[in-house]
């Protein structure tokens, strides 16, 4: 469909870090700028929620932050997607028994897309971004 | 003339100038900051009382994790600490693999972080170029250790892996093109008028203001006055090392970049003198797995400044009792000061010029008896 094609051809992303120790952000970061470059594919790093479609978590969540995750979840229009990025949004893993972390980041939100790794190289999350877009683009084919 | 309310602007968690979520309440008059009240504690994870929890091997990997930019000095620190308390030496060569660690680190957090302080001026060009010549160390990284970001290189007792010559002659083609680009930066940042307007005189932080709310690190140094724990108190392989202890009168946010940006040069000369220098040997003793009863305090600079880490043991396998004070925390109260009679615009380059790393800071304070100086905000719910 039209709508989706246009969804997918140029995603704006939000990046939101929940509490992990900033190995994955700038990671993340790495993955904006020139070597890794993702706005090539369209992609581009969006600083308000309202205006984003991809939610780019990273980090467990703490107890502290897990209301502001929601509140920025809520904040972003539907159609919206979330990508959680590294081993601490997927799980919790190396907190996981910390007295304040609550988990990975679907302990509070829904998460279409898991990227594993400590932190995951730019390339894995390009590739978790790129196959979002796939599922985009097939849905309701 | 004017209004008698002031208006309130909260700032954070979320916001794009802020990489991390922390929360600044601001309050403004016009356009004039007139107060300034910090909310910390959205990172805190409690990792100090999981390092009380786990094995003095596993706690490592924990101390690793307290922050991704600088977990060399935070894993130095944290070796340093138990290797005291368990009554190891290090072996010299070890001693000079984590000193070349520890400066290519320092590169990499300084030019991510000029990248950063260029992004919040408004001049990107200066971000990315940054930002790619980052990429030549974290490749450097992966070929020393195996992760780009996180090393895991420090283990108790030594390093893990050694450097092979074949590698040193790497690095020192790696520095050979590094220096290049940092004495490109210094061109720039010196002469570029966009950078020097909207860093010069913004975000002063007078020395005496410097030295009494105890700031560290290279925001002491850009207020002139010349502290480094490296010198002063040296540690790992720092002692044997040439170095100048870079300072600078600014005491503004350009005053802190000239200081970053001239200390990767001497950065690249420490590392340039431990490669040519290395002794020969192991690069590992074996660590025992209990540590006697005793105390000992760590201190290490790390790239934001002084970090230090607290042990207790009580004989066993595990600390008793673990603290982490990092560089963040102890620039917060100068940041306050700073960010008091600015413009709402010069914020998040003021934020941005601490350089701060709010997953260090957060570790649980707990203020007894009377006042918290209205920064420091405890876990809310311990
Ligand atoms: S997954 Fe690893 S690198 Fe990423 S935030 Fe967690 S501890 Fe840090």
């Amino acid at each position: 469909m039209v709508v989706n094609w246009a969804r997918s051809g140029s995603p704006w992303l939000i990046h939101f870090n929940t509490g992990g120790c900033n190995g994955c952000d700038i990671e993340f970061v790495a993955a904006v700028t020139p070597v890794y470059d993702v706005e090539r594919f369209g992609i581009k790093l969006q600083g308000s929620p309202r205006h984003a479609d991809i939610l780019a978590a990273t980090g467990p969540v703490t107890s502290q932050i897990a209301q502001s995750l929601r509140r920025v979840y809520d904040q972003m229009p539907s159609p919206k997607f979330v990508v959680a990025l590294g081993t601490c949004a997927v799980s919790g893993a190396p907190f996981r028994n910390c007295y304040s972390i609550q988990g990975g980041i679907d302990s509070v939100i829904p998460v279409d897309v898991y990227v594993p790794g400590c932190p995951p190289r730019p390339e894995a999350m390009i590739d978790g971004i790129a196959k979002l877009l796939q599922r985009i683009r097939g849905a309701k084919k | 003339m004017g209004y008698a309310s002031t208006v309130k602007m909260p700032f954070g968690p979320q916001h794009p100038a802020l990489k991390e979520p922390e929360h600044f309440l601001f309050e403004l008059d016009g356009d004039t900051v007139v107060g300034v009240t910090p909310r910390i504690g959205y990172v805190h994870r409690g990792i100090e009382k999981a390092l009380e929890l786990s094995t003095y091997g596993h706690g490592l990997y924990l101390a690793e994790r307290i922050c991704g930019i600088c977990t060399v000095a935070h894993t130095c620190c944290y070796t340093q600490a138990i290797e005291e308390l368990m009554g190891i030496e290090v072996p010299p060569r070890a001693k000079y693999i984590r000193t070349i660690m520890s400066e290519l680190e320092r590169l990499h957090s300084h030019s991510l972080w000029v990248g950063l302080v260029a992004h919040e001026a408004g001049f990107d060009t200066l971000f990315m170029y940054a930002w790619r010549d980052r990429e030549a160390i974290l490749s450097l990284f992966q070929e020393i250790t195996g992760g780009r970001v996180l090393h895991a290189i420090n283990t108790l007792g030594g390093v893990r892996r050694d450097i092979s010559p074949e590698l040193a002659d790497k690095i020192r083609c790696t520095m050979e093109y590094f220096e290049g680009r940092v004495k490109d930066y210094r061109r720039i940042i010196r002469t570029e008028p966009t950078f020097l307007k909207r860093t010069r005189d913004v975000g002063v932080l007078k020395p005496s203001d410097a030295a009494k709310l105890d700031a560290v690190g290279p925001t002491l140094r850009g207020s002139g006055i010349k502290e480094d724990v490296r010198r002063d108190d040296p540690y790992i392989a720092y002692d044997e090392m040439p170095f100048n202890v870079i300072s600078s009168d600014g005491c503004d946010v350009f005053a802190r970049t000239e200081v970053r940006v001239e200390e990767m040069m001497e950065s690249i000369g420490i590392i340039r003198y431990a490669l040519d220098r290395m002794p020969a040997g192991v690069f590992r003793v074996r660590a025992p797995r209990n540590a006697p009863a005793g105390e000992c305090v760590s201190r290490v600079e790390a790239p934001r400044g002084e970090d230090m880490h607290f042990a207790r043991s009580d004989g066993t396998a595990k600390p008793e009792r673990y603290k982490v004070r990092a560089p963040t925390l102890a620039n917060i109260p100068a940041l306050c000061r700073m960010l008091v009679g600015i413009h709402v615009a010069d914020i998040p380059i003021i934020l941005a010029g601490i350089d701060p790393c709010f997953s260090c800071m957060d570790r649980m304070v707990v203020v007894r008896g009377g006042r918290a100086s209205g920064t420091l905000q405890s876990k809310r719910d311990v």
